[in-house]
């Protein structure tokens, strides 16, 4: 860490003190653009298994950093107002959220590209906004309306963008880790050198298609990583009650695998960036994010039946990625105090007129029930509960 | 949509409690106590029963041992022990072919699937395994002591995969049984029945009756049998057919057909595996008309087979053609579910259908209440 404090020290007096006055004022003022690389070390090692872990020393920039902090007090602040809006009843259904977990999110985009995929379970509505997805879309979906991402027909589990690769949101529990081993097969014939990245959690890592996927990607080398995100809870059942090996990243038993602190959103950073290089040259790997989600599984759980209020805030103070972002930031001088406040403040805003907006776009026709289930149907009528007035041709 | 804000505005009063279902009880005789109980405290009082009765039967799955996330499972695993009662990993297909294996050494092995609508994992264990064990190895084996719970049908705000009705495709599995209660009082006796059953059973609660169905349940060790239909409401203008919570709002459309002078017959068919061809068959031959309702989608479901097995042996007493009132050929959606379910007035409006020479006011009435 001393290392490389110094290296940041000399690092100021190169930042152009003009920053902020070389932008026109129309811009919010950025508190820094400086894109010089620094290095900062993970405080956690990588474990690894059947391949040698990578270097602990991340390489980065401020105006990485700062972008990390904007991206997760973002999602934060998208959750916490999705929690509202589910107990004023605006939201209905299932609604999971990602609080806690945040760092995952943006650490691996950070890694990769926009035409790299990623497919994920039902906790996806911080993966969407990481993928480049709005605000509004994502609150109009939760709620139902025309605006959101799947034209208010999927809600909170069926978030998806397809040019950015984000193929969603789904809510059967391990069905989405065959289905990223497929398009890692397709990503493996177009020769484009892009990988899959296949999320799931520690519930469904018992499921038998996750050990089907693993076989299949591992005879087959395909660009596939298996990201296992561990947040210790399978809904109510703890991982030292499901798993025999809650070693969720030596399952993979003869494909490799690293752990890694899905807290820290370097680590994370630095584990994809290492994952996309192996699997397009080696085949398929796992990698078992250690991180923890805040809120119970649903909205429905409390989360406080099976843990304890104790521990819930333990990893909150010690290891909240955002803290631990502002930490370094605020320790490295890239930001102080006060502008990171405020760009939370910005960030609240942000979600705030989100959700107006979105609770002024209107619920999807009536008529977009019988839509979208097949491409040119065979002329099968559908009718709605007045057989004269809502009748449907499926196209 | 007033169907819609009936279902959520009040508990309900569960049907046939009125007229006094027929029940099977296992005492000879003596005042039975009675409880009111809701649907999941009724199941629980079930499982409590048969673990209490049989030291060889287990319950298991997901998350049962802090009581289940419908509370079924309450007060299990502290009663009868972690060795009887525990949780499983997150794997549908492992538990019941896991439930199969210690059923076929004589155990009862009642196990959990948290939703019916993620049953399909395990789909391929119960068709291929469970139902033909017993004929593949010529009666040496079989696992009859397995029964699936699972929760099943609308609730509201389910969603794709919280409201599936998935009990036709297990209507195709000649092996198995698939029953479907519709109130605490109907659950506790068809469950103990079909954990006492000879045979694999594929059990469907109604979800959204968990809490909101009260009826008076004794609190004795009762069975009620399989394979027996119920005439809940007598009538003698048309028969409806269905079963778990359509049935209550085929009880709402009665009685408003009822107003309208149609006199509805409804049956409660609570096994739907084998069913009870003959109770169906001698209403509709008295009433000459069927009108079958159910939550799944229509085509495919299972008054289709109703539908066929009824024309085969009432086509000359039939006076119209069978009607369903079903789910819509959709996936169950989000938003649209009170265009999709099958309420009360879509109900409404197919029984005049099939009754031209009653009130056709009765038809407008219907649509307008409906938007």
């Amino acid at each position: 860490m001393a290392l490389s404090r110094l290296s940041l020290r000399s690092n100021r007096f190169l930042r152009p003190s003009t920053t902020a006055a070389a932008l026109p004022s129309s811009i919010r003022r950025h508190v820094s653009t400086d894109t010089t690389p620094i290095t900062i070390e993970t405080a956690v090692p990588f474990e690894s298994h059947l391949c040698d872990a990578p270097s602990r020393s991340v390489e980065t920039s401020s105006a990485e950093i700062l972008s990390f902090f904007r991206d997760m007090a973002r999602m934060r602040r998208m959750e916490i107002a999705a929690d509202s809006l589910y107990k004023s009843k605006l939201i209905r259904g299932f609604c999971h959220l990602y609080d806690g977990q945040e760092a995952l999110a943006v650490g691996m985009e950070a890694a990769i590209t926009r035409k790299d995929a990623i497919i994920t379970s039902y906790r996806d509505h911080c993966t969407f906004l990481g993928r480049g997805g709005e605000l509004v879309d994502a609150f109009s979906e939760l709620m139902g309306r025309k605006r959101g991402c799947s034209n208010g027909k999927g809600g909170s589990m069926h978030f998806y963008k397809k040019d950015a690769c984000f193929y969603g949101g789904h809510g059967i529990v391990g069905a989405q880790i065959p289905l990223g081993c497929g398009l890692a097969f397709a990503q493996k014939y177009s020769k484009e050198e892009f990988v899959t990245f296949t999320l799931y959690g520690d519930g469904a890592a018992n499921q038998g298609q996750l050990f089907e996927a693993l076989n299949i990607a591992a005879l087959w080398d395909l660009p596939a990583i298996l990201v296992c995100e561990n947040n210790h809870y399978g809904m109510g059942t703890a991982t030292w009650r499901s798993a025999k090996s809650p070693a969720y990243f030596k399952r993979g038993d003869y494909v490799p695998g690293l752990k890694v602190d899905g807290m820290d959103a370097l680590a994370v950073k630095q584990a994809c960036k290492f994952a996309k290089e192996h699997a397009l040259k080696n085949g398929p790997i796992v990698l078992e994010m250690d991180t923890y989600r805040y809120h119970g599984h649903s909205m429905s759980d409390p989360g406080s039946t099976y843990r304890t209020r104790d521990e819930v805030s333990g990893v909150r103070q010690v290891r909240d990625p955002i803290e631990r972002v502002r930490k370094l930031l605020l320790s490295h001088d890239i930001a102080t105090e006060k502008e990171l406040k405020d760009m939370e403040k910005e960030v609240r805003k942000e979600v705030d007129d989100a959700v107006a907006q979105a609770k002024e776009s209107p619920v999807p026709e009536p008529s977009e029930l019988f839509t979208n289930m097949y491409v040119k149907d065979c002329g099968v009528e559908s009718f709605g509960a007045d057989r004269k007035e809502l009748k449907v041709t499926l196209t | 949509m007033a169907s819609l804000l009936g279902r959520f505005c009040r508990k309900l009063v569960v049907p046939g409690s009125a007229h006094g279902s027929r029940m099977t009880s296992t005492t000879a005789c003596g005042s039975e106590t009675v409880k009111s109980l809701n649907l999941y405290s009724a199941i629980n009082q079930a499982l409590h029963i048969a673990l209490e009765t049989d030291p060889r039967s287990y319950v298991f799955g997901e998350d049962v041992g802090f009581g289940g996330v419908f509370r079924c499972t309450t007060g299990l695993a502290e009663r009868f022990g972690k060795n009887r009662v525990f949780n499983t990993p997150l794997c549908e297909q492992g538990i019941v072919g896991f439930g199969i294996g210690l059923a076929a050494m004589g155990n009862r092995a009642v196990v959990e699937i948290q939703f019916a609508d993620y049953i399909y994992p395990a789909f391929d264990q119960i068709v291929n395994e469970a139902a033909k064990f017993r004929y593949r190895s010529g009666n040496q084996f079989n696992c009859g002591g397995l029964t699936i719970r699972a929760p099943y049908g609308a609730v509201g705000h389910g969603g794709h995969y919280h409201s599936q009705s998935p009990e036709a495709f297990f209507c195709h599995v000649p092996g198995i049984k698939v029953v479907i209660p519709r109130s605490p009082r109907e659950a506790k006796g068809l469950l103990l029945s079909s954990i006492r059953d000879p045979n694999p059973v594929v059990f469907f609660e109604p979800k959204w009756l968990y809490r909101q169905a009260v009826e008076e349940v004794p609190e004795h060790d009762y069975m009620i049998p399989l394979s027996q239909a119920e005439v809940i409401r007598e009538g003698s203008d048309i028969t409806l057919v269905g079963w778990g919570a359509q049935l209550t709002v085929m009880e709402q459309a009665c009685l408003d057909a009822e107003k309208e002078g149609i006199s509805c017959e409804l049956i409660d068919l609570k096994t739907l595996l084998p069913w009870d061809k003959e109770t169906v068959e001698a209403s509709v031959k008295k009433t000459g008309r069927l009108l079958i309702s159910h939550e799944a989608p229509i085509t495919g479901g299972f008054g289709a087979e109703i539908s066929a097995t009824i024309l085969e042996r009432c086509f000359l007493k039939l006076e119209a053609p069978v009607s369903r009132v079903c789910g819509l050929d959709t996936p169950f959606p989000l938003v649209f579910e009170p265009f999709y379910m099958p309420t009360k007035n879509k109900a409404s409006s197919s029984s005049s259908l099939s009754s031209p020479s009653k009130n056709t006011h009765f038809l407008i009435h219907g649509f307008s209440r409906l938007l």
